[in-house]
């Protein structure tokens, strides 16, 4: 992206501004306003209510105006905060949603940074939110701010580990951690997904399939929980602790939280998709290969990953409208107990799967 | 052994009831919302619903039976007597008026909606209408003042019917002095009969 830029505007200073921004202002935000109004309208109709109906057609411009009124909200600052900290934590917390993107290919053709380690570089970065949240939580001076930051420490800690070792599965299988070639190895077709078993035939690929489904089954709970996502919003439980570790945020800042929260929900079901979907692959082959029109080929892809990004999104706020939220120590016993095991197991099986494919 | 059963028993447990839960709210993404877009759809009230009072002053003979059945007193009416040369017309169910309704406020804010003042009305001109949306930016503004007359007109009356008392009491103490001199030999007739002895 960032080569294409330059040679538009041969400018490197300028390239590189726009590549950064793209992103955020292309996908990000109309991410994030569709999202909340697709939230609050899934939550509605599985209530059997309706949601926001007045603003716009069934109210798709409710979270604009939302955003417009956040906007010019009186930045509230505690007085006995830490400022410092306090006035940082909401940038922290969605730089590193944001810089997730950066490695999250969305087509063939567009990829922020096509780094050999993308899948690493996500982990890595990503885990930079707990800083942000301790700090925010810290900084506000508040007990229940403090008490969710800390949950969401130990539980985003803790929730690392099984999703980690599934993506090292993953990784193991393919030999490859850059995700543009994760979406390559599995072509055009829906047979060709992990989830299936991957690309080829022959008994491994079968012999792959449950292990495959188990795996997704575990990534997808434990990036529920580093997302804090109920069932495992307990770093936000508004009936035990207000709102968290952004108890005290207000305004512009409370909004930073709520962009990087659903700019992270859809992060992690792009990692899943990537990993066990086939990426931006389209499921049954494209209309621009077929009809021999190349450039429609990449706006396929963006459909495609979006689409399946949705989908994953979809889920968790239909998980979230589902299930009540777990107690701590419940939390820890999903994970340590369950999760952890299984991926073990699971790691080892695939590995020797692997030898012998 | 048996420790492991359990385990996978409690693990698919776990992941079955999430399908049941999650198969139950999907399938309520598909119900009709119960939602009423209430300023657009109303729902029809029910037919002795208790809303807004509404007072029908041409029927109105200001005999403040409503105003001593609230129980929190929020009605309050002030009336002047007609004169007689004044005509103040029937009631459509034939009563006659006799009294100039000079005041007729109903505190909304302070009403409770018993509808207690509906019933004693001899008239029905004091019933209960279906609006309920009235709200007011000023508490002042839900003093609903019925009286149809104007001030000037209140003034009219209380004046004509101070003139016609003072007349009337002219008259009474006229007639008083004509007639002391009879009234003491009235009195006297009056008095008690005396009692026959019965010893
Ligand atoms: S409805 Fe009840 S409270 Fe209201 S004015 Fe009538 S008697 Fe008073
Ligand atoms: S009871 Fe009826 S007639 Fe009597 S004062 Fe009240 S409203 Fe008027």
């Amino acid at each position: 992206m960032y080569e294409i830029l330059n040679n538009i505007f041969g400018n490197q200073a300028v390239a590189w501004i726009i590549a950064a921004a793209l992103p955020l202002f292309v996908f990000i935000l109309p991410f994030a306003l569709f999202a909340v109004w697709l939230e609050r309208k899934v939550s509605a109709h599985m209530q059997d209510r309706l949601g926001p109906m007045r603003v716009g057609w069934h109210g798709v411009l409710q979270t604009i105006a939302d955003i417009l009124k956040l906007i010019q909200k009186e930045d509230i600052i505690p007085a006995e905060a830490d400022k410092k900290l306090f006035n940082l934590a909401p940038i922290l917390v969605f730089a590193g949603s944001y810089a997730a993107f950066a490695a999250i290919p969305f087509s063939s053709k567009y990829i922020g940074s096509n780094a050999e380690v993308g899948i690493f570089y996500i982990i890595a970065v990503s885990s930079f939110v707990v800083a942000g949240i301790l700090m925010g939580g810290w900084a506000s001076n508040n007990k229940y701010a403090l008490l969710g930051a800390m949950r969401s420490a130990a539980q985003i800690v803790s929730y690392e580990i099984p999703s980690a070792i599934v993506i090292l599965t993953m990784v193991m299988l393919t030999g490859t951690l850059s995700l543009d070639k994760f979406s390559q190895i599995q072509t055009a077709y829906f047979w060709n997904w992990f989830i299936l078993g991957g690309p080829g035939d022959g008994l491994t690929k079968f012999l792959l399939i449950p292990f495959m489904i188990i795996g997704f089954t575990i990534l997808y709970i434990s990036t529920l929980a580093e997302v804090n996502r109920t069932p495992f919003d307990i770093p936000e439980a508004e009936s035990e602790l207000v709102a968290g570790y952004h108890t005290e945020y207000s305004g512009m800042k409370f909004a930073m939280f709520f962009l990087a929260e659903y700019g992270n929900m859809f992060a992690v079901s792009a990692v899943i998709t990537l990993l066990f979907f086939g990426g931006y692959q389209s499921p049954f082959g494209y209309l621009g290969n077929s009809f021999n029109i190349p450039w429609l080929v990449p706006i396929e892809q963006v459909f495609w990953f979006t689409f399946k990004g949705i989908i994953f999104v979809f889920v968790q706020m239909w998980l979230r409208w589902t299930l009540p939220r777990l107690r701590v120590d419940q939390l820890m016993h999903v994970c340590w107990k369950f999760l952890i095991p299984y991926s073990f197991v699971n790691l080892i099986i695939v590995g020797i799967i692997t030898l012998f494919r | 052994m048996n420790g492991l059963k359990q385990y996978f028993k409690d693990t698919w447990l776990g992941i079955w009831t999430v399908l049941v839960g999650m198969k139950v709210t999907f399938k309520h993404l598909f119900v009709p919302a119960v939602t009423i877009q209430y300023p657009d759809v109303r729902v029809k009230l029910p037919e002795r619903a208790r809303n807004r009072l509404y007072v029908n002053m041409d029927d109105c003979i200001g005999c403040d039976q409503c105003a001593r059945a609230c129980p929190v007193s929020c009605i309050e009416i002030e009336t002047v007597k007609a004169v007689p040369g004044e005509d103040l017309g029937t009631t459509s169910n034939g009563k006659k008026k006799a009294l100039w309704v000079t005041k007729f406020d109903i505190d909304i804010a302070k009403c409770c909606y018993c509808q207690l003042c509906v019933f004693p009305c001899p008239t029905e001109c004091i019933y209960m209408t279906d609006v309920y949306e009235f709200s007011e930016y000023e508490r002042q503004n839900l003093v609903y003042k019925f009286a149809t007359l104007t001030e000037a007109e209140v003034e009219e009356k209380k004046k004509n019917f101070e003139k016609f008392t003072a007349e009337k009491e002219a008259q009474k103490a006229a007639a008083r002095q004509n007639s002391s001199a009879s009234a003491t030999a009235k009195a006297k007739a009056e008095q008690k009969p005396e009692q026959p002895k019965t010893e």
